[in-house]
């Protein structure tokens, strides 16, 4: 999985989370909460879904890796990886 | 504020979804023309079932987000309150906030936030690592009225009343009692159900033998009839805007009625089965706080159910407050249309009686083919509206599990 693949498939959960936000033009560098509005709920919505979705353990020591798309791409793509060299 | 223990409180506006309804001119109308709102679901466990079903938009007043997040009962609980709020006029912008009450009947709640949970894990293997952080939010008992609160911004009391099938009538009531102490100066109050989406409700009565069954999904719930075999679950709501009677004046608002008597007491019998004698003694009891003779009362709307005793029993209780010498009180039930929606089901049979004080009609019962010798009141309007001399008076019973028993009387209101 590349960084823009992982950022994609964040983005498809935010959609579900926050239905209501226009995510077209997410700014990667910027922190999702300085540009949506998204409450800690939310982001334990997010920790969720890859849970659910994808098999990914976020530990609530690691939940400010997922700040930004750029710092979740970061933080989930070598996951993902590591998850798919496995299976 | 002016309040006092005597203090006249009345209703200024009316917010409702009924299974044939969603607003309360539409579900008069439905009620005059026979139009019963029962249809067929899928209910999880169950297969196909027949419920009534509210078909309102809930992104006429929430976000997408709001609805993800919140309870189906919430949900009902906003669009009533909302509607409520926008058809009694009042200015909501210039009302503090922090003097608004809201008081929500409910038979229950969070079975189905749970149920879904359950569900949900059990696609993960019973792993509770993927119950939902929701799920307490979802299920305290005081969601309803919480979730209307913070989408209106109300910052008064907000919470719900646990009163069986009756909590519809408390929610009014309980208002009623809150503006006589001046703890608020405006009350949204009423009753909601968001019951068909809970399987356990269904199986619950199916094990019960008081689930009703009948080809034509329309003609299922037929209280008083030969062929009544149970009850239909139905969800809804009914918010009602209340106001002490100077308040409601000052600003000009439209009355609909004023509450004039209520009483709530318990059977302390059974567990399921009602008991005429406390059902009676009940509505007497409302009658004297009114200062009312039973003849007094010109529409009684029946809680009837449809389960084949249960009809019978408060057909009992009203034969001992209304015998044979009340020509001009008519009786009727509202279930016949819609099933029976628990905790709204109080508010929302109000809510279809209130026009009669205009038009001097009485809806009728429907679905009633072979009337049940048991059931026969004088008095029943069974099947065709009635064109009546004088609405003054409504009587509205509300029976509820675990034996609590409600009777709310509203007049016409008369300055």
């Amino acid at each position: 999985m590349t960084k823009d693949e992982c950022k994609n498939v964040v983005l498809e959960i935010i959609a579900d989370i926050a239905p209501d936000e226009d995510l077209s033009n997410v700014k990667p560098d910027v922190r999702l909460r300085d540009q949506m509005q998204l409450d800690s709920m939310d982001f334990l919505d997010i920790v969720m879904e890859l849970r659910k979705r994808h098999g990914i353990e976020v530990p609530e020591s690691e939940y400010m890796q997922l700040a930004s798309l750029d710092s979740c791409a970061e933080y989930l793509t070598p996951k993902f990886n590591a998850l798919a060299a496995k299976s | 504020m002016k309040q006092s223990q005597q203090s006249r409180i009345v209703i200024t506006g009316v917010g409702l979804t009924a299974p044939n309804g969603n607003s309360l001119p539409e579900f008069r109308q439905n009620l005059l023309n026979g139009v019963a709102g029962v249809e067929r679901i899928e209910v999880r466990y169950m297969g196909t079932q027949l419920a009534g079903v509210c078909h309102f938009d809930p992104l006429k007043y929430q976000k997408k987000k709001e609805v993800r997040v919140g309870t189906r009962a919430g949900s009902i609980s906003i669009y009533c309150a909302r509607e409520a709020l926008a058809d009694s006029g009042v200015s909501f912008e210039t009302l503090p906030k922090d003097r608004i009450g809201i008081y929500v009947g409910c038979t229950e709640h969070g079975n189905v936030e749970t149920e879904n949970e359950i569900y949900n894990i059990s696609k993960f293997n019973y792993d509770t690592k993927f119950w939902s952080h929701y799920h307490n939010p979802r299920t305290v008992a005081n969601n309803p009225a919480g979730e209307a609160s913070l989408n209106l911004g109300i910052t008064g009391p907000a919470y719900t009343i646990g009163a069986a099938c009756a909590a519809g009538n408390l929610g009014l009531i309980h208002a009623s009692q809150m503006l006589r102490l001046g703890e608020v100066d405006f009350a949204v109050c009423g009753g909601i159900s968001e019951s068909i989406h809970t399987f356990g409700i269904f199986a619950g009565f199916k094990s019960q033998n008081a689930l009703a069954t009948h080809e034509d999904p329309k003609q299922a719930s037929r209280p008083f009839d030969m062929a009544r075999n149970g009850i239909v679950i139905a969800e809804g709501g009914c918010l009602y805007t209340l106001e002490r009677l100077e308040d409601a004046q000052a600003r000009g608002a439209k009355i609909y009625a004023e509450i004039s008597g209520y009483h709530v007491n318990s059977d302390a019998s059974d567990y399921v089965l009602p008991n005429p004698v406390r059902q009676a003694e009940c509505v007497r009891a409302a009658l004297r706080r009114g200062g009312f003779e039973a003849q007094d009362i010109h529409i009684v709307n029946t809680h009837a159910t449809a389960t084949p005793l249960g009809d019978i029993q408060e057909c009992e209780a009203i034969r001992a407050v209304f015998g044979t010498g009340c020509p001009d009180t008519y009786i009727n039930n509202t279930k016949s249309y819609i099933g029976h929606a628990m905790g709204a089901a109080g508010a929302l049979e109000l809510a279809g009686n209130l026009p009669s004080f205009d038009d001097l009609i009485v809806h009728p019962t429907i679905n009633v083919d072979d009337l049940d010798p048991q059931c026969a009141l004088p008095g029943l309007v069974l099947n065709q509206p009635r064109k009546v001399a004088k609405v003054d008076t409504i009587l509205n019973n509300s029976f509820g599990m675990l034996g609590i028993n409600s009777a709310l009387i509203v007049r016409r209101f008369v300055p």
